[in-house]
């Protein structure tokens, strides 16, 4: 099928401003956006600027709005979208780069604040080998693993775009990752960090972030979990 | 304009093998990682399955069963002595990872659960056994992440988005890297007194693939232009299971939980190649099964794939038929639910780029080209040999995909990529900060990015007759349809010709991007380089290689031949020619045998 893909555009050596750019394309109602981009490199333009690696939505690289919402462009098919009209834009919320290419920086140091790994200093178990956690509770923090940092939560969420000091969702993601580990000691010092002014009180339960995980997080519920601990004082 | 740095040890690539060595390194030495991705971008992280490890947690296991596997898995090329070592110490290394926060899956007794995969057997029995370690179908995701968390931990440096160049030799002994920041285009020399090189594979240069983008070989081709050996190159895993035509990974796992392969008539195909274990078998054993099938025409549908079941039906139906059971001793059978909860991100493929359901639809896959067995060569230290004497290039180290140490020799069991990336990782990180201790700081040759400047320019300054994505098109197509699952002389003889005229035709291409912000088209044209000339060593060895061992499968030369090629390749690229040279393989506890599952 033919569709019509246009593209945001801005090289910062030459442009004041940024523009888009329409492409028409000859696409199968399989590709997936980041095929649409390829393309585009391919046969027409290879200056074209955006990040991508795995291509089947695990490495979280290619993270952008596509039609208006946060997604990842290797997950995201044609017929997907119900149009013949695509327009993929940079994330919201993150100082613009080139292209489809945001500075993932300020998005990263929210990550390291709320100590994204585990602490424990207890000794280790005498024979030297694993220690000891039930399937239950492993089960209790599973759905926070599989966090990418692609940072399409943080950046569809209206408190992010209203305060870029708010720490978000993805980082609060990984902090209730630790929290909820059984093997994990240091749950305290990330409540603490998460009850500062940037922390979780700044989320206004909007669901955006949710709707925006490629990975189908739960992510206002590990939120709201993280809101719960506060309030009862326990995790 | 040039910046320089210094550092103790320079680590090239942050992927599992990356991290694990600065994790190591950072104990004792001043580290900087130096990536072309943000690490938790990195190809570790698309690993699904599992690492292998003797742990017994649910039955009777011995690293020795593990080694004498991975042997067979080789098709006998591996280095036996290195393959003890790596089986030997990956269960203190999954340990590690447990310890450093790995959130492992767990049997009901709290332990670390554990899997069959393909190729790994009780020895006594020869059945499958429960060994691969997993974290549900993300065990990749979870190493990498773990690890990365690690290294936030403990302050490593890390520069990301830097593109390596070239590596510096001076006097017979490494002294760094030049590498390109891919945001600026600033170039970088990094002054070191240790490189580890753990750039990955690059299995970009095959049209279907389950490689990332940025699988080109970055490091390999710095090496080889250098001057120095690619071990094994001729050897390149397919992976049966691929989604077809997107080549997506799906992990061996399903089988190891109870899927079938069918073919067009219906039938498990696998019982007639791997009559003890089937579907389980080793990757390159079912991908050569699925490739005869399809050209017997029972492809589905008459086409070039075949279906992997595993509707609860049908797992359930086949497991009684082998009898398969559960630790406990209770017949094995799985619901919809259980099934689908322990391979939830492929569930999530096969509906996003599929729309099928595995538990109510078969999936259609092909084999899909995916791990590079050959490399850099290396000893178990990671420290790089250059000569068919084992001759070591005092500073410079691999490890991981990009190294070949080997401990894959002609086929890699499954799992075994996330052990060797954990243990060598390791072992790398400690003996080249050691080194780095005792090592004086080796003067900077004139001008060290002179070499890369050269090759960046002529980039630019080609009279653009050529186009690069066109080329790289050519070469992906060249390399699926002649040096894949199957190959002839007549198929490789071509390849070779083809890849002289791509290689002469790269000189024509121009980059039109003259910015120097995020310069992607100077950045893929530069990769097309590196892929083009590893495909060349890779078709040129393989032509060379007159026999079929493990994923080297020659349709004119069908058995292997131990007595002409139990012996690793080793090429040197030499401007545009390619010389071979050969080193024997080491035999310790394992005499070759005959290989059947």
């Amino acid at each position: 099928m033919e569709l019509q893909l246009k593209v945001f555009r801005f090289h910062p050596e030459k442009d004041l401003r940024p523009h888009y750019d329409l492409f028409s394309l000859e696409a199968e109602a399989t590709d997936r956006v980041l095929d649409l981009l390829e393309m585009v490199r391919a046969e027409h333009d290879p200056t074209l600027a955006y990040r991508r690696s795995c291509a089947h939505g695990v490495c979280g690289s290619d993270a952008m709005r596509i039609n208006g919402k946060n997604g990842l462009a290797c997950k995201i098919l044609v017929h997907d979208l119900r149009s013949r009209q695509i327009t993929v834009e940079p994330l919201l919320g993150l100082p613009l780069i080139k292209d489809l290419i945001v500075d993932m920086e300020p998005f990263f140091a929210h990550y390291r604040a709320v100590l994204p790994y585990l602490v424990n200093d207890e000794p280790l178990p005498e024979d030297g080998r694993e220690r000891l956690q039930s399937p239950a509770e492993r089960d209790r923090f599973d759905d926070t693993t599989k966090c990418i940092l692609c940072a399409a939560c943080t950046t569809s969420c209206p408190s992010f775009w209203a305060n870029r000091l708010y720490l978000g969702p993805a980082a609060i993601v990984n902090a209730h990752r630790f929290i909820f580990d059984s093997r994990d000691r240091a749950g305290a010092r990330r409540l603490k960090i998460l009850a500062e002014r940037q922390g979780v009180w700044l989320c206004r339960t909007a669901f955006n972030c949710t709707e925006a995980c490629p990975r189908d997080i739960h992510i206002t519920q590990a939120i709201a979990e993280i809101k719960n601990a506060l309030l009862n004082h326990s995790i | 304009m040039v910046e320089t740095h210094t550092y103790d040890v320079v680590i090239v690539g942050a992927g599992g093998a990356g991290l694990m060595a600065a994790l190591n390194a950072s104990q004792i030495a001043n580290v900087a990682v130096v990536s072309k991705l943000h690490p938790m971008r990195s190809h570790t992280g698309a690993a699904q399955g599992g690492i292998g490890a003797a742990l017994g947690n649910l039955e009777e296991d011995h690293w020795e069963w593990h080694a004498y596997d991975s042997v067979k898995g080789s098709d006998y090329l591996g280095d036996q002595d290195a393959i003890e070592f790596m089986c030997r110490e990956a269960v203190q290394a999954v340990y590690d990872l447990e310890h450093y926060g790995l959130p492992f899956s767990r049997s009901t007794d709290g332990r670390i659960a554990q899997r069959p995969f393909g190729g790994h057997t009780n020895n006594q029995t020869g059945k499958p056994v429960r060994r691969s370690c997993y974290a549900a179908d993300r065990t990749g995701h979870m190493i990498l992440q773990t690890l990365y968390q690690q290294c936030l931990k403990n302050g490593i440096l890390f520069y990301d988005e830097f593109l390596v160049l070239d590596v510096l030799v001076d006097g017979g002994t490494c002294c760094g890297i030049v590498a390109l920041e891919l945001a600026t285009s600033v170039i970088h020399v990094f002054h070191a007194k240790a490189v580890i090189f753990a750039t990955g594979g690059h299995g970009r240069m095959w049209e279907i693939t389950s490689n990332a983008y940025a699988y080109t070989g970055d490091g390999v081709a710095a090496v080889v232009r250098r001057g120095l050996p690619a071990e094994d190159m001729e050897f390149f895993q397919f992976h049966p299971t691929g989604i077809y035509k997107l080549g997506i990974l799906i992990t061996e796992a399903v089988r190891g939980e109870g899927g079938i392969l069918i073919n067009d008539q219906g039938q498990r195909f696998m019982e007639k190649y791997a009559p003890r274990i089937k579907d389980l078998a080793s990757r390159d054993v079912v991908s050569r099964a699925m490739y005869l099938e399809m050209k017997a025409g029972r492809g589905i549908g008459g086409q070039n794939y075949l279906l992997l079941d595993a509707r609860p039906d049908t797992v359930n139906r086949y497991a009684e038929a082998d009898g398969r059971t559960r630790p406990d001793g209770t017949p094995y059978r799985v619901t919809a639910e259980e099934i689908l909860s322990k391979i939830p991100d492929i569930v999530d493929f096969c509906r996003t780029y599929l729309g099928v359901d595995p538990a109510v639809q078969p999936i259609p896959v092909q084999p899909t080209a995916h791990y590079a067995m050959g490399g850099i060569p290396t000893d178990i230290y990671g420290r790089v040999i250059v000569d068919e004497s084992n001759r070591v290039l005092p500073g410079l180290y691999a490890v991981g995909e990009c190294a070949c140490v080997s401990v894959h020799g002609a086929n890699r069991l499954g799992t075994n990529s996330l052990v060797d990336l954990v243990v060598f990782g390791k072992h790398a990180g400690l003996h080249a900060a050691g080194y780095a201790r005792d090592a004086d700081l080796v003067p900077l040759p004139p001008q060290p990015e002179s070499f890369a400047l050269q090759q960046l320019a002529s980039l630019r300054a080609g009279d653009g007759a050529e186009q690069a994505a066109r080329i790289g098109k050519e070469l992906r197509s060249l390399m699926f349809d002649h040096v894949g699952v199957f190959r002839t002389a007549e198929g490789l003889r071509q390849v070779v010709g083809a890849l002289e005229d791509l290689r002469e035709r790269y000189h024509h291409i121009r980059v039109q991007d003259t910015g120097t912000t995020f310069n992607q088209e100077l950045q893929s044209a530069w990769e097309l380089g590196n892929l083009l000339d590893l495909a060349y060593i890779t078709a040129v060895a393989a032509e060379a290689r007159t026999e079929s061992r493990g994923a080297h499968a020659r349709e004119d030369f069908p058995h292997r031949d131990d007595v002409h090629w139990l012996k690793h390749s080793l090429a040197w690229l030499e401007g545009d020619a390619i010389r071979l040279g050969y080193k024997p393989v080491v035999i310790t506890s394992y005499p070759p045998r005959e290989r059947t599952y």
